[in-house]
C-alpha cells in the first residue's frame, strides 16, 4: 500500500501542491488526472522521494523517511516523462540499469534474459543492440519503459506488493503502443502489484483506470472510480472547457468527446 | 583447431557486441591494455640517454646477477632513476586518465577534464602554496606533514576548486555544461592569478623549483616522492570500482539514478574526494599535465563503450601507457635535453581534444 496524507510541496517559495491525500494498494491502478500545471508530476515526484514535502508518505507500511535508496529502489520503480542520456549506452545496457539497485526477483540463469524479455514486452524486440540515442522519443520512452519493468519485474516480491510510478508514460506513443504500454501497467496491477500514472488521455484513464485522482490547482479536487468521477459538470470546472461524457455501447465506461475549448 | 576456436569465440563476442552486450569486449580490450602496460613499462625502463637495452633489464630481472648481469652503473640507472619514474609516470597518468572519466561520470559530461575546468589550477596554487610559503608562514604545516605537505596541499586546492565548480554549475541536479566551463575558466584564472603572486613574492631558489615544476615533468621522480604520493593515488582509485554502477545509473540523471537505488549523493562526494586526491597528487609532483583526463576515457568509450566498470580500470591502464610514451617521447626528442611532458601531452591532446568538439557538435548541448 502507497500511502500519503498532507502532502505539501514548496518549489522555491512557491506552493505547488498543498494537503493532498493519496493512496494506491496492491492489484490498483491509480490515474492521476488533471490539467497542465495542476501539480501531477510535482505530487508523484513527491511520492517516489524526488521532492522534499511536508506530510507523510509510507510505503507498504514504512515511511519513505526512513527508506534508503536501494530499499526504496526494491520497492518501486519510477518512469520519468522525459530521461536525457549522457553518454552512448546501447538499449541493453540501459534495459540492464534497472538490475543495479533494484531486485527483478527472477533469479538464476533466467535473469540474464530479462533484459530482452522486457524488451520484448515493450514491443522492442530486437532493439538492443541499438544505440539508445538513435531511437525515436516514443522507442526511447519504451525502453525507459523496459528499464523500468526490469526493477520491479515480479509485481508482488517476499510476499509485499511493488509498485510502478509512471508519469505520462503514453505521452509520445502512436495508439498501438499505448495500448501495449497500459496492458503492461493493467497487467503488473491484476498480478498484485500497483500503478501510479499520470495521464492526459481522460479515456484511457477511463478504459484502465480502476480510480481516477483528479488533481486542480495543488489540491486533490476528486478521487473515485472513473464513472463516478467523470462527468461533465468536472471537466467543465477542472479543465475548463464543455465536453461530453457519454458511455461506451459496451459497457458503463465512460468516455469524454471533446466539444469545445470554450 | 585452436584457429577453429578463436573464430568461434571472436563470432561469440561479434553476436554480443551485436545484441547490445560490450562486456566481453571491454574486458578483451583491459586485458590488451594490461599486455600493452606491461610492454610500454619495459619500453620506457630501456628507452633513455644511456645505452642499458631493453634486453639487458629483462635479463637483469628475470636471471638475477648472473655472469652477463646487468653492470653496476646500468643497475643504478635502471633502479634509481628510470624504475621510480615509470613508476611514478604509470601512476600519475592512471590517477589523471581514471579522475577524467571519473568526472565525466559525474558532470554527466564527455568534455570535463580536472585540467580544463580548474581542478588542476586549484592543486596547483595549492602546491605553490607550500613551495613558497613552506619555509616560512606554513612552516608549521611543513614541519608536521614532511613530504605529504605537498600532495596534501594541492589535494585541498583541487578539493576547494571541485566543490566550488559543482556548487557552481549545477542546480537541482542538472549540470549546466556552459557554466561548468565558464566556471572553470574562471576558477583558473583565479588560482593562476594567486599563483602569480606567490610566484613575484618567491625567492630564487624557489623560483627554479617553481619553474620546474609548472611545466609539468617527471624528471624528478624519486623513491621518497613516490613514497608520498602512491598511498594517496591507491587509495583514490581503489574508491572507484564501487563508483562504477552508480555513475552508470547517473548518466541517467540524478533523480533517475536515486531510484535505482543509488545513494547519490555519498556518490558525489566520494567522487568529488577521489578526483581531487588523485589530480592534487598529481600536480604535487608532476605539475600541470593536460588532455590524459580526457583523451583517455573518450578513446575507450569509442572502442569498448562508456560503462564505467570497465572504463575505470581500462582508463587506468591506458593512462598510464599514454604517459609512459609521452614521457619517453619528452625524454628523447630533444636528448640530451629533456622536453616538459605537459607540452607532448597538450601537442598531442589539444588537437585530439578540437576534434572530439567537431565530431560531437550536434550533441554536446552548449
Amino acid at each position: 500500500m502507497i500511502e500519503a496524507q498532507g502532502i505539501s510541496v514548496h518549489i522555491g517559495t512557491k506552493r505547488i501542491v498543498h494537503g493532498v491525500d493519496f493512496s494506491a494498494g496492491p492489484g490498483e491502478l491509480v490515474a492521476i488526472v488533471g490539467p497542465n500545471g495542476s501539480g501531477k508530476t510535482t505530487m508523484l515526484k513527491a511520492l517516489c522521494g524526488e521532492l522534499s514535502y511536508s506530510g507523510r508518505v509510507t510505503f507498504n507500511g514504512r515511511d519513505l523517511q526512513s527508506l534508503k535508496p536501494v530499499e526504496a529502489a526494491a520497492i518501486r520503480a519510477v518512469l520519468p516523462q522525459a530521461t536525457v542520456l549522457s553518454f552512448p549506452f546501447t538499449v541493453r545496457e540501459i534495459v540492464k540499469m534497472g538490475l543495479i539497485g533494484g531486485r527483478s526477483g527472477v533469479i538464476g540463469p533466467e535473469a540474464d534474459l530479462l533484459p530482452e524479455r522486457a524488451l520484448a514486452r515493450v514491443d522492442l524486440d530486437g532493439f538492443a543492440g541499438r544505440f539508445y540515442q538513435e531511437l525515436s522519443g516514443g522507442e526511447q520512452q519504451r525502453v525507459q519503459l523496459a528499464r523500468v519493468l526490469c526493477q520491479v519485474w515480479m509485481p508482488v516480491l517476499d510476499g509485499r506488493p511493488r509498485y510502478l510510478f509512471l508519469d505520462e508514460p503514453v505521452s509520445s506513443l502512436d495508439i498501438k503502443h499505448q495500448l501495449i504500454i497500459m496492458d503492461i501497467a493493467r497487467d503488473f496491477a491484476r498480478a498484485g502489484g500497483g500503478v501510479v500514472a499520470i495521464l492526459h488521455d481522460l479515456n484511457l484513464a477511463a478504459m484502465y483506470g480502476d480510480r481516477i485522482h483528479v488533481m486542480h490547482r495543488g489540491t486533490l479536487d476528486t478521487v473515485g472510480a472513473p464513472k463516478d468521477v467523470l462527468s461533465d459538470a468536472l471537466i467543465e470546472r477542472v479543465f475548463g472547457c464543455k465536453l461530453r461524457v457519454g458511455a461506451v455501447p459496451a459497457g458503463n465506461m465512460p468516455f469524454v468527446l471533446p466539444q469545445s475549448a470554450i | 583447431m585452436t584457429n577453429h576456436i578463436a573464430a568461434g569465440r571472436s563470432s561469440g563476442l561479434r553476436n554480443a557486441v551485436a545484441a547490445g552486450d560490450r562486456s566481453a569486449l571491454a574486458r578483451l580490450v583491459i586485458v590488451m591494455l594490461v599486455v600493452l602496460l606491461g610492454l610500454t613499462m619495459l619500453f620506457s625502463l630501456a628507452s633513455g640517454a644511456s645505452d642499458a637495452s631493453a634486453i639487458s633489464v629483462a635479463r637483469g630481472w628475470l636471471f638475477g646477477a648472473g655472469e652477463d648481469a646487468l653492470s653496476v652503473r646500468d643497475r643504478i640507472i635502471i633502479n634509481d632513476i628510470r624504475l621510480p619514474r615509470v613508476v611514478l609516470g604509470a601512476l600519475v597518468g592512471a590517477s589523471l586518465a581514471v579522475s577524467g572519466a571519473v568526472m565525466q561520470g559525474l558532470f554527466r559530461n564527455p568534455l570535463a577534464d580536472p585540467g580544463l575546468i580548474g581542478v588542476s589550477a586549484g592543486a596547483g596554487l595549492g602546491a605553490v602554496l607550500i613551495i613558497v610559503l613552506g619555509g616560512t608562514v606554513l612552516a608549521p604545516l611543513t614541519t608536521a606533514l614532511d613530504t605529504f605537505s605537498l600532495p596534501i596541499a594541492a589535494f585541498l586546492g583541487g578539493l576547494a576548486a571541485t566543490l566550488v565548480l559543482y556548487k557552481v554549475a549545477t542546480r537541482q541536479g542538472r549540470t549546466s555544461v556552459a557554466t561548468m566551463l565558464l566556471a572553470g575558466i574562471a576558477l583558473a584564472s583565479l588560482a593562476g592569478a594567486l599563483t602569480g603572486i606567490l610566484v613575484f613574492v618567491a625567492d630564487d631558489r624557489q623560483l627554479r623549483d617553481l619553474t620546474f615544476w609548472q611545466l609539468g615533468s617527471l624528471a624528478g621522480a624519486t623513491w621518497l616522492k613516490i613514497g608520498a604520493v602512491a598511498p594517496i593515488m591507491v587509495l583514490a582509485m581503489a574508491a572507484t570500482p564501487f563508483l562504477a554502477r552508480g555513475l552508470n545509473a547517473l548518466a541517467l540523471g540524478e533523480a533517475t539514478a536515486t531510484h535505482l537505488g543509488i545513494p547519490v549523493q555519498r556518490l558525489k562526494y566520494i567522487a568529488i574526494v577521489s578526483v581531487a586526491a588523485s589530480v592534487g597528487s598529481s600536480v604535487a609532483v608532476s605539475g600541470g599535465i593536460g588532455f590524459v583526463g580526457i583523451v583517455v576515457p573518450h578513446l575507450l568509450r569509442l572502442a569498448m563503450g562508456p560503462d564505467n566498470r570497465y572504463l575505470l580500470p581500462a582508463s587506468a591502464l591506458l593512462g598510464a601507457s599514454l604517459l609512459l610514451l609521452a614521457d619517453a617521447v619528452a625524454r628523447t626528442i630533444v636528448a640530451p635535453a629533456e622536453l616538459p611532458i605537459g607540452i607532448v601531452t597538450a601537442v598531442a591532446g589539444a588537437p585530439f581534444f578540437l576534434w572530439i568538439l567537431l565530431r560531437k557538435r550536434g550533441v554536446i548541448d552548449l
